[in-house]
């Protein structure tokens, strides 16, 4: 592996992410609509609606805001870099997760109520799912002798069958990553609800645009990660078509299901995901997985 | 046209504010919003937040009460953007065009680039308008 390669996976990372990522959320949003009986968006209309953002005028509540909006987006592209250049897990967890924090970060940092309740409830938002995703890498690093990616892809077989319980642990925090019905209570990102867009209130023009790319690249990157279940041996395109069916699931159970209070979501993200994964850590140490 | 009047025109976000009209053009927008006419097809949503609005659609006439809060709101909202007024009173003023609280239309607080008439004005007209107002973005590219 030299420089002129490495350079050259980080670059098509960072340019295929937004593109699938925006390309996930049109398809998103066309499915919604069928399953409300309607007819949807085109499946272009997310970058429609990011180029036109990036072409409002700017305009800010504080200077502070901004510096959290571009922190976000670059913090979760050098998640992404990391995840193609097969580094270690851990690493590019820590990494998602400081770049996510700038989200509530922005929020706090102006006056607005909207913005205030936001950030709070994001807060509670990471308490929920963020134990789930860096305790679900130490089942994979049981099974694969260390935390490494390229460990991972070097697994002769696939994880799934041995860490099924890890992986619908993942698909819980993937929903609540996405922000999907039950668990949208920071967001609310619909009109008319009760926080008018909750963390992203008072972004608006460009910056709004940076965090919706920012989104993008924080799904891909975690149905990245669900596809590692399965990316190792030869059937290893089998782990797209799994890491599509999660986030199927997820789009599915968004639209028949009502929003949880934050109480519940703590309860059942650290009750059913935590679980899950104790349960497949003993199971590996009894040898029965 | 370039790519990015394209994206205006293919994704205007709403604000939806009611300066007092009877509700009945408020109930013909949000008819407009439901599965029937579903105007998400053309990329509309109804935001609910002015920082994020593109078009800012007004029904009723302007009294000394709401005109602090048009005028904010009008403010809120990044450029481009484009204000539809929606039903004859907020065109006019309307019935209540002699009332004493009563400034009359809406272009009396705040510029406006279309008008729809009609007492309630139909889904059908407030489509026609959005897309009128998203034309005048793309030929002013502003």
């Amino acid at each position: 592996m030299n420089t002129g390669w490495l350079i050259g996976t980080a670059l098509i990372a960072v340019i295929a992410a937004p593109l699938i990522g925006g390309w996930l959320k049109g398809i998103d949003r066309r499915l919604t609509a069928r399953m409300q009986g309607r007819w949807g968006p085109p499946l272009l209309q997310p970058f429609y609606d990011v180029i036109k953002l990036f072409g409002k005028n700017p305009m800010v509540a504080g200077r502070t805001q901004t510096v959290f909006a571009y922190a976000f987006l670059g913090l979760t592209v050098t998640a992404v870099v990391f995840f193609a250049l097969r580094q270690d897990l851990l690493m590019l967890l820590f990494i998602l997760f400081f770049g996510s924090l700038c989200l509530p970060l922005g929020a706090l940092s102006v006056k607005s109520p909207y913005s205030q309740l936001g950030g709070h409830r994001e807060l509670l938002r990471f308490l929920a799912y963020e134990p789930i995703l860096l305790l679900a890498a130490v089942p994979i690093a049981l099974k694969v002798d260390g935390f490494s990616i390229t460990a991972i892809l070097e697994h002769g077989e696939p994880l799934l069958p041995g860490l099924w319980l890890t992986f619908i642990a993942l698909l819980i925090a993937l929903a609540m990553v996405m922000r999907k019905s039950p668990f949208d209570v920071s967001s609310s990102e619909h009109a008319h609800q009760e926080l008018v867009g909750g963390v992203v209130t008072e972004y608006s023009g460009p910056y709004l645009a940076l965090i919706e790319l920012g989104h993008w690249y924080e799904m891909v990157l975690v149905l990245s990660v669900l596809g590692l279940f399965w990316a190792a041996g030869s059937l290893w395109w089998l782990s797209i078509i799994i890491a599509l069916l999660g986030w199927l699931v997820i789009l599915l159970v968004d639209n028949i299901s009502a929003r949880l209070t934050w109480s519940s979501m703590l309860r059942f993200a650290w009750g059913a995901g935590i679980g899950l994964i104790a349960l497949n850590i003993v199971l590996i140490h009894l040898g029965w997985m | 046209m370039g790519i990015m009047n394209r994206a205006r025109i293919k994704s205007p976000w709403l604000l939806h504010f009611d300066c007092g009209s009877c509700n009945g053009c408020d109930i013909e927008i949000l008819a407009a919003l439901t599965p029937f006419y579903d105007v998400e097809r053309f990329g509309i949503v109804n935001m609910g937040n002015p920082k994020h609005a593109d078009v800012l659609l007004v029904t009723g006439p302007a009294n000394h009460r709401n005109q602090r809060v048009l005028s904010n709101l009008y403010e809120q909202m990044p450029e481009p953007r484009r204000v539809i007024v929606v039903g004859t009173c907020g065109c006019t003023g309307g019935v209540f065009h002699n009332c004493p609280n009563v400034l009359g239309g809406i272009d009396r607080v705040i510029p406006v680039d279309v008008y729809i008439p009609g007492c309630a004005a139909r889904p059908e007209a407030i489509i026609d308008g959005v897309v009128l107002a998203l034309e005048s973005i793309g030929a002013h590219g502003k």
